[in-house]
Formats: C-alpha cells, sequence, structure tokens
C-alpha cells in the first residue's frame, strides 16, 4: 500500500511575491511533460524537506485547469505556523525540484447548479481561482463575496476586479464592511449553491446561516484552508506496530507515524476527506478532534482519530495502527 | 412506510414515504386525487404557521369537488385547483422556475404526478433531499413505450397496446427519472403474434 496519490516530479518556475504575506509558486513537470488535467477546487499536496523534518502540507491549484503545462499555488505566509508556509516563503526558490502529489478535489463544483454562490475569506481565495477558471469557460452564473482585511492584503483582487466587475463583492475588514450573510443567503434562487472557503470560524458561520434559511446540505459545500496545528507534544502507543512514538509540538501525528515509517492512508492531510481515519484502543486523556469528518457521536465515544489534524493530551493514547 | 401497498418489485424502483411538515420559509404542496388526503392528514400536525407559507396546487383528476371544502379550510397562503396535470403544468413550471433555495416540496397522489413534479423540480434545482412524497389512490402506471418513446398514462393491465405505435408491451418495472415514467418493451419480440392475456396489475 502507498500512501496518498501518485507523485509528481516538478521544477520551480517561478516565485512571485503578491504582497507582504502572500507568494505564488508556478510548477512545472521536470521532464517537460504534461501535468494531469484537474478541477477547479483540486489541491496538491507539496512535500518540503525542512531540515530533516518531512513536511506534506495541502495547497490548492489556482491555475487554470485547462492549462496542463503549470500549476500554481499561493501560500499564505504564517508566522506562527509550524513552519511548512515558512519553508515554502524562505528556502523555495525558481529552478528548484520539488515533489508534490497529483491533483486531489474535494471541494469541487457542483455543475447541476443554477448559480455558484462563492464566499472567501482570505487566503480560501485560492480555489476559487482555479474554479472560476471554470466556470467562465462554461459561462456558468458565478457571484464571489471576497472579505480581505484591506486592500493591500487581498491577493489577486486588482485581477479578480479588472476580470469579473460584475461578479466580485469585496468586504474589507480595515473600511469595516461586512457581508451581510443572512440577506444574501435568503432569496436566492433555487438551484444555487453556495461554496465557502476561509477561516474555520467564517465556514462554520456559513454552515450555520445556511441550515437557518432552509438550504439543504447537499448545496453547501466548504473547504477549511489551515494547515494542521502544533499543540503540545504527546506520546502515542501503535498497537499493530508494537511500539510509542513522540509527536512534537509542530508536527502533526500522521507526520510522526510516517517519520517512524508506519504507512497511513491520506488525501487531504487536513482532516476532510476521511482516508486517514483510524481507530482509537484505549484513551486516557481528551482527544484534540481539528477535522470535518468525525461525527459528535464518534468523538464523544473516543474512539476514532484523524492523525492528519488531530492532537491528544492525557496519559495514554493507543491506536491501531 | 408507504401509505399504498405495492407488489414486491427490483431495488430501483421508486419508493415513497409519509408526509409530514417541517418548517421552513416556503412550502409547496402539489397532489392529485386522493394524494389531497395525505395532505389533510399531515395538516392534522403540521406547525400552525406551516400553511401560512404554504401554496397548494391541487389536480382534481377525476375526484370532482370531494376534497375542495377540505383543502379550503386549511387556510393555505395560495390555493390553485385545476382539473388535470396539463391544465396546472404551466401553473406548475412557472412555481418551480420562481421558488428560492429553503423551499421544501410536498407530493402526494399518483406516481405519474410525482416523478413528473421530482423530474422538473431537480431540472430546476430542487434537491432530492427537499422533496417529500407519499403515494395514494390509483397505481395506474405511466409508460414510455422504448420503441417509439411514445407515453402512455394511466395504465392498469400488462400487457397493453402501445396507444401511438401499436405494440403490445409487457410493462416493466424500470423506471426512468428523466421521463417519469416505467418503461414498456415489446412482449411478442422474440415470437410474433404470440400475446399473452392482459391481467389488470394496477388499480
Ligand atoms: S488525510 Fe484527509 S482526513 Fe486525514
Amino acid at each position: 500500500m502507498t500512501a496518498g496519490t501518485p507523485k509528481i516530479n516538478v521544477t520551480v518556475e517561478s516565485v512571485t511575491p503578491l504582497n507582504a504575506l502572500i507568494t505564488r509558486f508556478t510548477f512545472r513537470e521536470s521532464c517537460g511533460k504534461d501535468l494531469p488535467a484537474f478541477s477547479g477546487g483540486a489541491h496538491v499536496v507539496v512535500e518540503m524537506d525542512d531540515h530533516g523534518t518531512k513536511r506534506m502540507n495541502p495547497y490548492s491549484l489556482m491555475s487554470d485547469p485547462n492549462d496542463t503545462k503549470r500549476y500554481s499555488i499561493t501560500v499564505r505566509r504564517d508566522d506562527e505556523g509550524r513552519g511548512g508556509s515558512l519553508y515554502m516563503h524562505s528556502h523555495v526558490k525558481a529552478g528548484m525540484e520539488m515533489v508534490i502529489s497529483t491533483p486531489v478535489n474535494l471541494f469541487s463544483l457542483d455543475l447541476t447548479a443554477k448559480k455558484h454562490l462563492m464566499i472567501a475569506g482570505g487566503i480560501g481565495i485560492t480555489p476559487f481561482m482555479s474554479q472560476i477558471h471554470q466556470l467562465t469557460s462554461t459561462r456558468a452564473h458565478f457571484e464571489l463575496h471576497y472579505s480581505v482585511r484591506s486592500d493591500a492584503l487581498g491577493a489577486y483582487l486588482q485581477e479578480l476586479t479588472q476580470s469579473y466587475p460584475k461578479n466580485l463583492h469585496v468586504y474589507r475588514d480595515d473600511q469595516d464592511e461586512q457581508l451581510k450573510l443572512a440577506e444574501l443567503l435568503n432569496g436566492q434562487p433555487v438551484g444555487t449553491h453556495v461554496y465557502v472557503c476561509g477561516p474555520k470560524g467564517m465556514i462554520d458561520w456559513v454552515r450555520e446561516t445556511a441550515r437557518e434559511a432552509d438550504w439543504p446540505d447537499s448545496s453547501v459545500h466548504f473547504e477549511e484552508f489551515t494547515a494542521p496545528k502544533s499543540g503540545n507534544a504527546f506520546e502515542v502507543t501503535l498497537h499493530q506496530s508494537n511500539k510509542t512514538i513522540s509527536v512534537d509540538r509542530h508536527q502533526s501525528l500522521l507526520e510522526a507515524l510516517e517519520a517512524s515509517s508506519v504507512e497511513v492512508p491520506y488525501l487531504c492531510r487536513g482532516g476532510a476527506c476521511g482516508q486517514c481515519e483510524t481507530n482509537v484502543l484505549e484513551c486516557d486523556g481528551n482527544i484534540e478532534h481539528n477535522d470535518h469528518w468525525l461525527t459528535d457521536d464518534q468523538r464523544l465515544s473516543k474512539t476514532k482519530i484523524m492523525p492528519c489534524v488531530s492532537r491528544f493530551a492525557g496519559k495514554k493514547l493507543t491506536i491501531e495502527r | 412506510m408507504s401509505t399504498s401497498k405495492f407488489e414486491p418489485s427490483i431495488i430501483s424502483r421508486p419508493v415513497y414515504g409519509k408526509l409530514s411538515a417541517q418548517t421552513a420559509s416556503h412550502n409547496l404542496l402539489i397532489a392529485d386525487a386522493q394524494g389531497a388526503e395525505a395532505i389533510i392528514e399531515m395538516a392534522e400536525h403540521a406547525p400552525k404557521s406551516f400553511f401560512e407559507q404554504a401554496h397548494i396546487i391541487y389536480i382534481q383528476k377525476g375526484t370532482a369537488d370531494a376534497y375542495l371544502s377540505q383543502l379550503e379550510s386549511l387556510g393555505a397562503n395560495q390555493l390553485y385547483i385545476g382539473p388535470t396535470y396539463q391544465a396546472a403544468l404551466p401553473r406548475i413550471l412557472n412555481t418551480l422556475e420562481n421558488t428560492q433555495v429553503g423551499i421544501k416540496l410536498y407530493l402526494a397522489g399518483t406516481e405519474g404526478l410525482i416523478g413528473q413534479v421530482i423530474r422538473d423540480a431537480t431540472r430546476f434545482g430542487v434537491a432530492m433531499s427537499d422533496i417529500q412524497t407519499e403515494h395514494r389512490g390509483s397505481t395506474a402506471r405511466r409508460i414510455q413505450c422504448v420503441h417509439c418513446k411514445g407515453i402512455i398514462e394511466d395504465v392498469t393491465v400488462d400487457p397493453f397496446q402501445c396507444s401511438h405505435c401499436g405494440l403490445f408491451l409487457f410493462v416493466r418495472d424500470h423506471y426512468s427519472r428523466r421521463i417519469a415514467a416505467f418503461q414498456g418493451v415489446r412482449v411478442d419480440a422474440e415470437d410474433p403474434g404470440n400475446i399473452p392475456e392482459a391481467v389488470e396489475r394496477f388499480k
């Protein structure tokens, strides 16, 4: 069994800083072959060798899905984060060889929708960039509601304003502009689908407001855009492999498993796809569930953990790996 | 649990439930013939405000005024009564096209009505999870002749003669959601002229 999707060797074609925090990276296939086509909303997992620590972070593809010559991702520098984004910003240079995964889409458009209502917060704009490419090629009806801290920190704001003046609605924190969500979600024509990508609070807000306005779940799509959280170090006993490993502060449980050569299936590395679901055999303490996958009942029962994002605090955790 | 009893069938055959009023900002109820009973029964357990947001489209389909006064007494925001599906169709389509996300659909009555409204509603973008159904009344089938593609409404016997091309058709349980009809296939294709006697399978 190999975890994840097939790997692709790529060469960094360009590194383009867009503002103080955000940089775009463009990759080409290293031997000049075509890259696999993808659909709007797909992500790739980028592998990094961060001074001996292997990091694999998911990033949404933001380039045109029809362009098989190159892929682009946009990375926001997170100074408090675990280091993946810092590594991208400080170490990745044009010409460098890297390894990425084949694209996977866990945030795809529903093409039966009559209208696509997109809600983006900050760097959550990236999956919408490829989706908008896809939608404009079929002249589909879309509206983009984009919340940014300020004009200066809004990635792709100029480009979007120029290309889609009628579709774009911008809300700037520093101008106290706020999306009136309940008004937006009430009265949308039947057949509208809503998509949200941004901080967790924003996703919860949209899902909750949609539920209050009687939106069917099948018309509400979301993707949280965070790398796994850092936390306190902890130990885990692996029942099948018969060993105990430690997970350090800036490492996810999945990364710790991989570092000790225990293969765990994964796709998203962001708590959304369900691939890494692992049975908990013994839990004396608390699991910090950071995923979007498990049900509330499963969480309360302490019988499952998603190693890509979730952590543990307590005396003893034994998992079936 | 379905109110009407159906003979055992293949797993892909449509199944029906029982209407139960949900709180929603817009409710669209469409029924034909005995389907009115499902709405009237549901109303007994519905929250008071339910019918203030409700639009009922009722097709009598030969039941004359049997249910009209009961339907009127529900106090729906809008009530339309029409004699046949064809007469009501422009209103159904116009209503579906102009609804908003959040609409809940309640369909009751014959399979032909339920199937055709589901087909049109989903085409306009209503989610299946927002559609409830309850079968009432006749189990006669709406059938598409797979040979000439003609549609025959309210078929009760099997085999039967296609009213468009004249072939004798065996009524299959194979249902097309896109066409909202069961499939009728030539019964004597292998042995022309050998047509079994018709039995009344649907009432
Ligand atoms: S890898 Fe997708 S949920 Fe963990």
